[in-house]
């Protein structure tokens, strides 16, 4: 019996494939792609400025809302913050994969990739929190600041109205290290696993035949590691659009999206108009991963 | 050879050790200019790391390494001028054939028209004309390795290494290349250094081979020299098949214990009854084993002292059915006094 019901499959693998495929397709066309799309369709709907009611008609009324004034500047300071934290994160990330992916030991790489990873193991508003601590006017933070007589430096920081804040804690500042700290393991993975990739005999060749260590990292690691770097700025870069957890926690009386979303769809009840911010992310992904491609790094994938 | 009084490459008590392992252990060379010189070695012998210590990716643990009476042994690559023909190629695969080939003008600022001038020269030397703007995965292995060299030849190097380069090729691209390799490095005239595990290979194409055994160089001389008269059982061993004597048996056949080498094609199979001349060294056996190979045939002969040697004809009138039915046949064996190499131990 179980022979003849293996022989039947055997005969036809198309529809093996198939009876492999539809759960995780059906997932992706109903949880996931279906998510977005009521999300698409609620960003059309808007509400009731009197009852609070959603009203299900396709308007474009609530996207009117989305560019307003304070919005835009929502959006620009999303923006800014996920561009500085992506290039940060793209800056200490590199030399690290790099270490690890070209000169560790078989031993040192397996302790090095635990070490970066390990951060992900703990609840990501534990370390959140902690960080909060660290950063504290009374953390130790500013203690070792301190200790290096550089509390000068550190209020001249925080006196920027547009960085600054009443304490490390509390200041677009703060968010930025955390968000670095917090994404860093996404940016060094990809990266790593890109140079991975890259045969040590092209760095070889590319010094034998007289380029020197910088011109091979221009021309040839840079380039073999560019799609890593990509991947990796995906994630910072979208994970930073979207949170708003380290905002709440971190940040001052400006709004970064995700608090916006949260607070238009909690507090405020207007679904509509947190979905039409919502759009705001998904389209400067959009544009980000264009942009990318243009610039060639998919080519190799 | 042009120039065979200057000396291209010298190694003097050149060591380099990994850790407790000896890879190379005190290796005295003189490669003279315009040679085509072969390290030639099983795996592990030291032979790659000796090519890389010359290219700069390596540095002696101990000794130094000279290039035209320069000591280069602490520069790096990029301030030698050296160029390497890379086992995996080493292509890189973001650049077409024409860049790949450019580079090594490119970092050195060379302007633009007279790169494309230099490439199109080198693409027509390997006989890739037309191919620039292929990318690297788009050709085959072949093709790979012609760029691989214009790569390293459009620099003009005084010497170019090539690590076992025709590894990866199948058996006739590799016959095809080893004499286009040789042909391309007679136009040029450079040195050619070229790493192999494969005997034939380096007696092919060189004009002289230094075989490496555990990180020693254990014979320096021309293909002929290392074939016909090995200096140790090991290079009788790797050059080709060997059949060793040594101990009572090569007491009573040269009147000298010393372990003596003969190749099987030098020995006579001769019948039982024959009378050779007094010049040649006689001995009778029973064929043990015969394999039939077509072009010629192998013989397993037992001689005594139990030694089996190998003896080879060529099937000059022989039949598989003869050859086949000669197992358990007594024969007597002989070959010339000339023929015998002794190899010590």
């Amino acid at each position: 019996m179980l022979n003849r019901i293996s022989t039947y499959f055997y005969q036809r693998p198309k529809l093996v494939l198939a009876l492999f495929l539809l759960p995780p397709m059906l997932y992706m066309a109903v949880v996931y792609l279906g998510s977005l799309f009521s999300l698409l369709i609620n960003s059309f709907y808007s509400i009731d400025d009197f009852t609070g009611l959603v009203i299900r008609e396709l308007t474009l009324k609530t996207y009117g809302q989305v560019f307003s004034p304070a919005n835009r500047e929502i959006f620009m300071r999303t923006a800014t913050m996920a561009a500085a934290v992506t290039v940060f994160d793209a800056l200490l990330a590199f030399p690290l994969a790099y270490y690890i992916a070209k000169f560790a030991s078989p031993r040192a790489k397996t302790w090095l990739i635990i070490a970066v990873t390990i951060p992900l193991w703990s609840s990501y508003l534990v370390r959140v929190y902690a960080w909060k601590l660290i950063l504290a006017k009374e953390g130790i933070l500013s203690w070792f600041i301190n200790l290096l007589r550089l509390d000068g430096a550190l209020e001249w920081l925080l006196s920027f109205p547009s960085i600054g804040g009443s304490s490390l804690a509390l200041s677009p500042i703060g968010m930025f290290i955390v968000f670095s700290y917090i994404w860093l393991p996404y940016m060094i993975i990809p990266i790593q696993t890109a140079l991975e990739r890259v045969p040590g005999s092209l760095l070889e060749a590319s010094s034998d035949l007289g380029a020197r260590p910088l011109q091979t990292f221009r021309t040839v690691i840079l380039p073999l590691a560019f799609p890593g770097v990509v991947a990796g700025s995906i994630f910072t870069f979208s994970l930073t659009l979207g949170d708003f957890i380290v905002p709440l926690s971190l940040g001052n009386s400006k709004f970064f999206i995700g608090q916006a979303v949260y607070s238009y769809q909690g507090t405020a009840g207007n679904i509509p108009l947190a979905a039409a911010m919502t759009m705001g992310p998904v389209v400067i992904m959009i544009v980000y991963l264009l942009v990318a491609r243009r610039l060639g790094a998919f080519d190799a994938l | 050879m042009n120039n065979s009084s200057v000396v291209a490459v010298r190694f003097d008590g050149v060591s380099r050790y990994f850790g407790e392992v000896r890879a190379v252990d005190q290796v005295d060379l003189k490669i003279q200019d315009g040679e085509f010189f072969s390290m030639l070695g099983p795996s592990g012998s030291g032979k790659t790391t000796c090519l890389r210590m010359i290219a700069g990716f390596d540095r002696p643990t101990a000794g130094r390494i000279h290039l035209y009476g320069q000591d280069v042994s602490g520069l790096p690559p990029y301030e030698r001028n050296v160029n390497t023909v890379f086992q995996d190629y080493a292509l890189f695969p973001h650049m077409n054939v024409g860049d790949n080939i450019a580079y090594g003008l490119m970092v050195k600022r060379v302007p633009k028209a007279e790169r494309m001038k230099r490439v199109e020269e080198m693409l027509e030397l390997v006989q890739l004309s037309g191919f620039a703007g292929r990318k690297p995965s788009q050709l085959s292995g072949g093709q790979r390795q012609r760029v691989a060299l214009a790569r390293a030849l459009i620099n003009h190097p005084k010497v170019l290494l090539l690590d076992e380069p025709l590894g990866a090729l199948d058996l006739k691209l590799r016959q095809q290349m080893q004499v286009e390799l040789k042909s391309i490095q007679k136009r040029v005239g450079i040195t050619f250094i070229f790493v192999t595990h494969d005997q034939e290979e380096a007696i092919t194409m060189s004009d002289r081979i230094a075989v490496f055994n555990q990180g020693r160089i254990e014979q320096i001389g021309s293909p002929a020299e290392i074939y016909e008269k090995p200096a140790s059982p090991f290079v009788a061993g790797f050059v080709g098949t060997s059949n060793l004597v040594g101990g009572e048996v090569a007491k009573r056949l040269t009147g000298s214990e010393q372990t003596f080498s003969v190749r099987p094609e030098k020995i006579h199979l001769g019948s039982a009854q024959d009378t050779p001349s007094p010049d040649m060294i006689v001995v009778d056996g029973v064929i043990r084993d015969v394999i039939y190979l077509g072009l010629y045939t192998r013989y397993l002969v037992e001689i005594e002292g139990g030694i089996d040697l190998v003896v080879v004809e060529q099937n000059l009138k022989t039949s598989s059915m003869e050859a086949l039915s000669a197992k358990g046949q007594k024969v007597k064996l002989s070959w010339h006094k000339d023929h015998v190499s002794r190899v010590g131990g």
